[in-house]
């Protein structure tokens, strides 16, 4: 039997600094075991548990898309106590990873319709990996029409960076790009995210809409979806809570008889709907 | 098969065995109250008791259990030693009907179709389960109204019924046979004991006096998340976590790092919803920051989730946590006021 609670050990290949405050940094990881590296089979939105011996085990959603070769990469706001043992970390230490956990985004939903991609903030993580599953080549055409709509508080604290200036450059993407501060040189929106959702006006005929980003965005983005006509069961969101385990057993990170790490991270509003709003 | 019985004079010379064979987990007595203990003769067992303070639960979920161990000393290589698995049979004899049957419940979190947890169901599979009817249930039993009882017998492998001098044996399961068959401590039953058996049950089921309608509860609670009742019936609680901890069937945990010099170990602890630091996030976002939905988590994970994953009541009425509680906040009371509610 598979031990679920045994790390495997994985080599930090590469460190980015993500933003100009230098609190949040992706990690590239490699397994030292090819088997391990085959075993850890993933999809987008599904989560892993990362641990550094000595200071503990944490959960984080996988940033990278399976679809591209090589390592896992994770991307740590700093927080706590964990996060912060992550960030002093070096190039080529060994770190454990379990998982992968959790239940992935509804890709065989999404497959034929056009999405809807809403995130801010540090939350976009796991929608980048979504966003690169589907733009990959062999998966592209699966697809519909993709719109992307993140914001950060201000351009130094957007993610990958680099990559979203490649999507610019893509006609098979409609990415629009907003900060809610706007400093000299910035070129792109203006605006809290669900207000540029509101100028956008996505229309929900045959589509979906991914949505992660804090409470806050949440909480207005989601009435604009509603005017606009999304029905919530079209409505995707990624949840986090407190874990431990990781396998619903420890029983901290339930909404309702839902375990956020077992059941979820992903849920259709229709879902959310019928549970308690305690999360 | 033949109907058993064994004589209460056998019992030490059964155990004696026993301890040979595997571990034998019972009851004992120590600094004023009883615990399950691991016993290396028959005589330590103390059979005079109502029910331990502490569930057997530890005995296959401790209340800290290292989950692997590391060397940190080789700098940044990596040394993980997983367990090694658990291969000795055990036995827990003279656990109570109750507590038995919060172990079927356990197996639905530990032994779940989507992940097992090795280190509980490598214990549980090499356990055989002696339980030992209630004759004398306490004033805060209430299993009746779970759907157990006294001599109930899901969760145990061989029940011992009290008739006086002696115990009839009652056979549940597979395991429990090829046990009674292997030791002759074990006589054929005389039909005049036998006779004893109805009446010691039905004067057994008379003791228990709290009957609560739990099905009704479990419906009523529901609709009753954003209730005001909540604010009322949580005033009481301080927050101790006693009932949680001493509750068969509570299951929570915490995993930590713990390092002494060099040598590292990823341990899991008991822990509670009881606790404000259980749902705490780094963020400083807690999404059950009070007391008020610190209970009614409790009260609704037993009540109701549970029974929409599981199919049951995560509750067997074994009445600890009316009996431990420092402010007599009685669950049979709660339950009452749902009900009323």
């Amino acid at each position: 039997m598979k031990n679920p609670y045994l790390p495997l050990p994985t080599r930090v290949e590469k460190i980015v600094i993500e933003t100009e405050d230098k609190n949040i940094k992706t990690f590239c990881v490699k397994f030292l075991n090819d088997e391990d590296a085959s075993n850890f089979n993933y999809l987008p939105g599904q989560f892993a548990q990362l641990s550094v011996l000595g200071e503990g085990e944490a959960p984080f959603g996988i940033a990278s898309s399976p679809t591209q070769p090589g390592g896992l990469e994770f991307t740590v706001n700093k927080a706590g106590v964990l996060t912060t043992a992550l960030h002093n970390l070096e190039e080529g230490e060994i770190i454990g990873i379990r998982g992968p956990l959790g239940n992935c985004f509804p890709l065989e939903e999404l497959e034929g319709k056009d999405t809807i991609i809403i995130g801010g903030g540090f939350a976009f993580t796991t929608l980048r990996s979504l966003i690169n599953y589907i733009l990959y080549k062999e998966n592209r055409s699966r697809f519909g029409n993709v719109v992307v709509i993140y914001g950060a508080r201000s351009p130094g604290l957007l993610l990958y960076r680099d990559e979203l200036e490649k999507w610019e450059g893509r006609t098979d993407l409609d990415l629009h790009l907003t900060v809610d501060r706007a400093e000299e040189d910035w070129q792109r929106k203006v605006g809290v995210v669900p207000n540029i959702l509101k100028e956008i006006a996505p229309s929900p005929e045959n589509a979906y809409a991914v949505v992660c980003g804090p409470p806050i965005m949440i909480k207005f983005t989601l009435p604009v979806l509603r005017e606009l006509g999304f029905l919530p069961e079209r409505i995707v969101l990624s949840l986090e809570m407190k874990m431990k385990c990781g396998i619903g057993m420890c029983g901290r990170c339930n909404i309702g008889n839902q375990y956020v790490c077992k059941d979820g991270p992903i849920f259709t509003l229709a879902q959310l709907d019928e549970l308690p709003s305690e999360y | 098969m033949q109907e058993l019985e064994i004589a209460k004079t056998e019992l030490v010379s059964l155990l004696n065995t026993l301890i040979k064979e595997c571990k034998v987990f019972a009851p004992v007595e120590q600094n004023g109250f009883i615990t399950f203990q691991e016993i290396h003769s028959g005589s330590e067992a103390f059979l005079d008791y109502i029910n331990s303070k502490k569930p057997p639960k530890e005995i296959f979920f401790p209340q800290s259990e290292g989950l692997f161990s590391y060397d940190l000393s080789k700098g940044k290589g990596w040394s993980v030693e997983g367990p090694s698995s658990e291969k000795k049979q055990s036995i827990i004899f003279g656990i109570r009907p109750c507590d038995a049957r919060s172990l079927v419940l356990l197996d639905n979190v530990f032994d779940g179709q989507l992940y097992k947890d090795p280190y509980y169901t490598d214990k549980r599979k090499n356990t055989t389960i002696i339980a030992i009817g209630c004759n004398q249930p306490s004033s805060t039993c209430f299993c009746t109204s779970l759907g157990g009882g006294p001599f109930y017998q899901e969760g145990s492998d061989l029940i011992l019924v009290d008739i006086g001098q002696k115990y009839i044996l009652q056979v549940v399961t597979e395991k429990g046979e090829k046990l009674a068959k292997k030791h002759n401590e074990f006589k054929e039953a005389e039909d005049h004991s036998l006779s004893l058996v109805r009446d010691t049950m039905e004067k057994a089921d008379a003791l228990m006096k709290s009957k609560i309608e739990v099905q009704k509860v479990t419906e009523k609670l529901d609709s009753m998340f954003d209730d005001p009742f909540w604010d009322l019936v949580s005033e009481k609680c301080i927050g101790c976590a006693v009932c949680t901890y001493l509750c068969p069937t509570c299951h929570c945990f915490d995993i930590t790092d713990e390092v002494i010099s060099q040598t590292g170990e990823r341990v899991r602890t008991w822990d509670s919803c009881a606790f404000p630091s259980f749902t705490l996030e780094a963020s400083g976002v807690n999404p059950r920051p009070s007391n008020k939905e610190r209970y009614r988590q409790r009260i609704m994970h037993k009540f109701n989730y549970f029974l929409a994953n599981h199919g049951m009541v995560a509750c067997v009425g074994c009445g600890r946590c009316i009996k431990e509680c420092p402010v007599n906040l009685d669950i049979r009371g709660v339950l009452n006021s749902i009900l009323n509610h």
